[in-house]
């Protein structure tokens, strides 16, 4: 079978390719934001017996739209006391990863912008650097609330990258490759989800995402109930725009990542690709919504022994035993 | 010049502007400015890599040095908790002139060597799967597995080493 033609291929020029795509790319994550914002607020008054948005538009959907018109219209306060360049920096550095993993996935056979043979590597690369924004920020806010925020966000996320990739691992060993489109295709010519085959690491690989986009039951890098905002407590209107935005956006490739890996990603009788494709990745962000407002948060010492106890080993044993039996088979 | 070729002097550029700030103000000054601009050279290092056709390395140096150990720098840099006093004062020392001497010593003759020396290899078409994941698999767990096997043993016994170090005085 000869590679997919990809969107870029389609194109004369790779560079107008590469533009129209980010733009594409930009364009989807924005949607996707906008909605997942209002979801997430219809899910937890939802949970909680309330009614959520409701004014703006039907059933309130255009409320997060308001939001953001607000925020870009507010006044940016930078307060006296911060570091400048990392102040002003951080919220683009925690920003443009998230875009740029966005650009990797495949949303259907052939609908990938870049195909990639590491792309899987890539996607975590991007993902580790969202921690130099997270750190610019405490940092530069020079706030004891951002820092121990950003502190705690960063030991969390350098914990749980581990189980997280470990996990995925054991998909690649099935796989034999890291390329997320030949991942995808090799699922749906077996006819069967990785999930199948490799439940543990699935259930891991959730518990670790969960931790890695600072999501409840693992948010106590922004507990408010401790440190009023965490890392982007200084922050304001668009500058705290784009912090949110990344977060919600890392909700949403994390299940990106999920649905190539476990679910088949766009893989599916009857329904075209990225119809498929969304359903799943959107089944998934509905169940870290669930969990979210149904969990307690952890205390930090629970969060990083439960990490370092139970499911960095529980990983490294699932990867090993995947090795052998792919041997094996 | 090619494309190619201005791409590689710009990266090569910010390589050595990038790294060249991590010791001079504002990275001598201020240990977290040193660490980010480290991570600012990685990025140009990776770009490097990019341009050798090294696709898979220039992603995994992102992933391991921009991501995880930077992690542990500045994670160090804020446990030490440096004030402007413990980093003393702006002084010139003998030390430090004799450094400059001998980095711009080396530096010329680096340079007189090139301009004289010319490297005759021959150009040779990039072998199938060059940079990708599996020629580096196949690198590092085949033809050089020992070497790679022994460099994680000696990781562990660091790794136990300070452990035992740090809980001594505990």
């Amino acid at each position: 079978m000869s590679p997919p033609e990809t969107l870029v291929d389609k194109l004369d020029s790779p560079w107008l390719g590469v533009v129209l795509g980010v733009a594409a790319v930009l364009g989807m994550l924005t949607v996707n934001v906008l909605f997942l914002v209002w979801l997430e607020r219809k899910v937890s008054a939802w949970i909680q017996r309330r009614m959520g948005p409701t004014e703006v538009g039907p059933f309130g959907l255009f409320q997060t739209l308001a939001d953001m018109l607000k925020l870009l219209s507010k006044q940016l306060i930078t307060p006296r006391h911060v570091d400048k360049p990392l102040y002003h920096l951080a919220p683009l550095v925690v920003f443009v990863p998230v875009v740029a993993a966005a650009s990797l996935f495949p949303f259907s056979a052939g609908l990938v912008l870049q195909d990639l043979d590491i792309g899987l590597v890539l996607v975590f690369a991007f993902g580790g650097l969202a921690f130099v924004g997270i750190f610019m920020a405490g940092w530069g806010s020079n706030n004891k609330y951002a820092l121990l925020g950003a502190m705690r966000s960063v030991a969390q996320n350098i914990s749980y990258e581990i189980p997280l990739i470990l996990a995925s691992l054991s998909v690649v060993l099935m796989s034999g490759t890291m390329n997320l489109a030949k991942i995808t295709a090799l699922q749906s010519e077996r006819g069967y989800w990785f999930i199948v085959l490799q439940p543990v690491a699935a259930v891991i690989y959730f518990i670790a995402a969960l931790a890695e986009t600072n999501r409840a039951p693992f948010d106590i890098p922004e507990a408010e109930s401790e440190l009023v905002a965490g890392f982007h407590t200084e922050y304001s209107g668009m500058r705290f725009a784009l912090f949110f935005f990344a977060e919600y956006s890392n909700v949403f490739i994390v299940s990106m990542v999920a649905t190539v890996l476990f679910l088949g990603g766009w893989s599916g009788p009857l329904l075209p690709g990225p119809v498929w494709f969304f359903l799943k990745v959107y089944a998934l962000v509905g169940l870290t919504m669930w969990v979210r407002w149904t969990f307690p948060r952890l205390r930090f010492d629970q969060l990083m022994s439960f990490c370092w106890v139970v499911l960095t080993p529980l990983a490294i044993l699932n990867l090993l035993i995947t090795a052998f039996v792919a041997r094996l088979v | 010049m090619g494309f190619e070729q201005i791409l590689f002097w710009l990266l090569a550029l910010g390589v050595i502007v990038t790294s060249a700030l991590v010791v001079l103000p504002p990275g001598g000054k201020n240990p977290l400015y040193g660490a980010l601009l480290l991570i600012v050279s990685f990025f140009f290092m990776s770009g490097l890599y990019v341009l050798l056709f090294a696709h898979t390395m220039a992603v995994l140096q992102i992933l391991v040095y921009a991501g995880a150990i930077m992690v542990l720098f500045t994670f160090v840099i804020m446990l030490l908790n440096l004030s402007k006093k413990e980093l003393g004062d702006e002084t010139r020392t003998i030390a430090k002139g004799v450094g400059v001497v001998a980095v711009v010593a080396l530096a010329v003759k680096t340079a007189l060597v090139i301009e004289t020396q010319t490297l005759n290899i021959p150009a040779k078409p990039l072998p199938a799967g060059f940079g990708g994941v599996d020629a580096i698999a196949d690198t590092l767990f085949h033809n050089y597995l020992v070497p790679f096997e022994l460099t994680g043993v000696l990781l562990l016994v660091a790794v136990i080493g300070a452990v035992v170090l740090a809980k001594r005085t505990l």
